[in-house]
């Protein structure tokens, strides 16, 4: 064990993943940096940071620094990982996914089942996504709740540096296409992570503090909002289940209902806007799932139905915080119904 | 040189406005009072001065990631822009988008852009909705060397093509797309002007460092698309002067670079020389520009500290006109 970042745990697994399978190639935009200039190759090593190192090490073959065209990046790593390959691309923001939507969409979480279960497409996207950096509409969205909802796709959002570390790994050797959704506000986020070989398999929640009275289920940066309030809530008495959902799709519902059951209340906390979200995903599984078991009313807690904004002000506004969800708990408590019946 | 003295004064000093602008942004974002990203457009201005004095309010230009200098040159407000930087809720956009998204579409500025290679299809489609109307309004592009490797931008090009669209593709290759460099990137060599020649349009390239030269080419250029012949594109060549974003270490620059480039290819600079020495303004003349305009950045950047902020309310506002 070590502590590292989180951006220090990516790079890390990245270097591993490379040395132990020569299948593994990385591409995207400056994930070398300081191409055709005067600086040289890796005069930044992404601009996370989370690629330096590889190309030294790996080469131009394998660490392919490509120009700023999405649409190619992605579609050349659902091309290379049919070919056998498995790439890891990196979006420099979870955003720009949307200027190569139809490669994610269309192309590689459909090729399989298309194909009559005659192909492979074990190709990564890794992205930084999350609002909390003041970077604005169109670089500070989580986007990960939109990916959910397309059938092919794994979606995974790391919560900590060993969370990271795990799941990144798990992703590359998976043998379908995952979205891998990184926190970039906790890109230097810090922790004890295992230097050795760790594998965190997906559908498989984990629970970051244990409770009987409310069930929080939660994802990725939203993951240490929730520890937070349920610490505070811990000093008034009240425990609360917190649930990091770890993968989005595959989702863990066992853990989510086995979970339910056992508090009969449920707070969804999450980083997408509220329409057709995972938030509303979560509640209607448990209301069609779990309906008895309910003492009160399923209570979400997400952003507006808005844009993320850019002042500080309104980011802050916009993200839900730890007293939102301090406050949803309350409520869930205070439910006229929710004394046993 | 066709230009009057008042043109050559109000060229001058729109460069300087937007020099100073830069300038001290980079300064004040040390101090730590600016949230997010922030991209400088120093070293850039002769282009965006010597494109938009050319225009009016019924023109066209969408910008990029980059985009104070190109929203300075076409009439947003300085003050309202430095309020937006700043976060304030009397911001140009009300401190809802920031510096990436400053926009004033009644000046014709349909916005600074955040997504690389967004901008170009919607100018074409501005240039459609001039078209339609007739009355030889343009609608332009900026576009940055990187941005020329956006699907979205051949796309664009072809279509504008295919329809006779009044647009010009304007790229700004200042040799870098980040931390890379446009001879890796744009694979013709970092020549982006042939691409568009590929495409069927007329091209044009110039030394987007010298804000006559850039002026001269787009006053053809202008003629050109004005006159119906159909979209045309034009390269510049251009330097900036500070880091991709503020706090860029810039590893990728050769030793010296950034001293050579101020030393050899300042626009302002090379404006004052030309035109003292030839004798059409007096270095008196801008000297008291350069006053004034100091000025204005100190008053834009204390009102812009003192100026109203958002409050969660403001959250919910302006995402529909009605719902
Ligand atoms: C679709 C998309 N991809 C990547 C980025 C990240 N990014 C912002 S600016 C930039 C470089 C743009 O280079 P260029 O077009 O030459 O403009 P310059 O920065 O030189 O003005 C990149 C890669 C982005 N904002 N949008
Ligand atoms: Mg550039």
């Amino acid at each position: 064990m070590a502590i590292m970042q989180l951006r220090e745990a990516i790079n890390l697994t990245l270097h591993q993943e490379m040395e132990r399978d020569p299948r593994v190639i990385v591409l995207g935009e400056d994930v070398v940096g300081g191409m055709g200039t005067a600086g040289g190759p890796e005069a930044i090593g992404g601009i996370w940071k989370t690629t330096e190192g590889l190309y030294a090490k790996f080469g131009a073959g394998r660490v392919i620094d490509t120009p700023i065209s999405e649409s190619a990046i992605i579609g050349a790593a659902a091309g290379a990982a049919l070919a056998g390959k498995r790439p890891v691309a990196e979006l420099m923001f979870a955003d720009f996914i949307g200027v190569c939507l139809d490669q994610i969409w269309n192309q590689m979480a459909k090729f399989r089942y298309m194909f009559g279960g005659k192909s492979r497409c074990p190709a990564v996207i890794r992205v930084a996504y999350g609002a909390g950096r003041n970077a604005g509409p169109q670089h500070s969205q989580a986007v990960y709740a939109m990916m959910t909802a397309i059938p092919g796709l794994k979606v995974v959002i790391p919560s900590s540096p060993a969370e990271a570390k795990g799941l990144l790994t798990q992703a590359i050797r998976d043998d379908d296409p995952v979205l891998f959704f990184e926190p970039k506000a906790l890109y230097a986020s810090r922790e004890e992570v295992p230097e050795g070989e760790y594998l965190i398999p997906f559908g498989h929640a984990r629970t970051v503090r244990e409770g009987t009275d409310v069930t929080i289920v939660t994802c990725g940066q939203m993951v240490a909002v929730a520890a937070k309030a349920a610490d505070k809530l811990a000093q008034q008495g009240i425990g609360c289940d917190v649930l990091d959902l770890r993968t989005t799709s595959p989702i863990d519902e066992e853990a989510i209902l086995d979970s339910v059951e056992l508090t009969g209340r449920l707070v969804v906390l999450d980083e997408n806007p509220p329409r057709c979200g995972l938030a509303v995903d979560i509640a209607a599984n448990v209301a069609t799932k779990a309906f008895s078991a309910l003492r009160a009313p399923v209570k979400m807690v997400t952003p507006p139905h808005s844009p993320v904004p850019f002042a500080v002000e309104l980011e802050r506004a916009y993200l839900p915080g730890v007293g939102d969800v301090e406050a949803a708990v309350h409520e869930l408590l205070g439910y006229r119904g929710s004394a046993p019946r | 040189m066709q230009l009057s003295r008042e043109q050559m004064l109000i060229a001058y000093r729109q460069m300087k406005v937007i020099r100073e602008f830069e300038e001290r942004l980079h300064n004040e974002i040390q101090k730590g009072e600016i949230a997010g990203f922030t991209h400088l457009y120093s070293g850039q201005e002769a282009v965006a001065v010597g494109v938009c004095e050319h225009l009016t309010d019924g023109d066209f230009i969408i910008s990029t990631h980059r985009g104070h200098g190109h929203c300075i040159a076409k009439g947003c407000d300085v003050k309202g822009m430095m309020r937006e930087i700043y976060g304030s809720s009397e911001g140009l956009c009300k401190g809802k988008g920031g510096s990436m998204h400053i926009a004033d579409v009644d000046k014709g500025m349909l916005g600074a852009n955040g997504i690389v290679g967004a901008g170009a299809p919607i100018a074409v489609g501005a240039a459609i909705s001039a078209q339609l109307d007739g009355d030889g309004r343009v609608a332009i592009a900026f576009s940055g060397d990187g941005a020329c490797n956006q699907g979205t931008t051949f796309e664009a090009m072809n279509m504008a093509v295919v329809l006779k669209a009044p647009c010009i593709f304007l790229f700004e290759n200042n040799h870098y797309s980040e931390h890379t460099g446009v001879d890796y990137a744009v694979g013709t060599a970092g020549d982006i002007a042939s691409r568009a020649e590929a495409f069927g349009m007329k091209v044009w390239r110039g030394n987007g460092c010298d804000f006559f030269a850039v002026f001269e080419v787009m006053r053809e250029v202008l003629e050109y698309v004005r006159a119906g012949h159909g979209p045309a594109a034009v390269e510049l060549d251009t330097e900036r002067f500070f880091g991709h974003f503020e706090g860029d270490p810039q590893r990728y620059r050769g030793p010296g670079e950034l001293d050579r480039l101020r030393a050899t290819r300042d626009c302002l600079e090379a404006f004052r020389t030309s035109v003292t020495e030839a004798k059409l303004l007096k270095g008196a003349e801008l000297d008291q520009i350069d006053f004034e305009v100091g000025r204005l950045i100190d008053e834009a950047v204390d009102e812009a500290r003192a100026a109203p902020r958002p409050t969660a309310a403001d959250v919910l506002t302006d995402i529909y006109i009605s719902y």
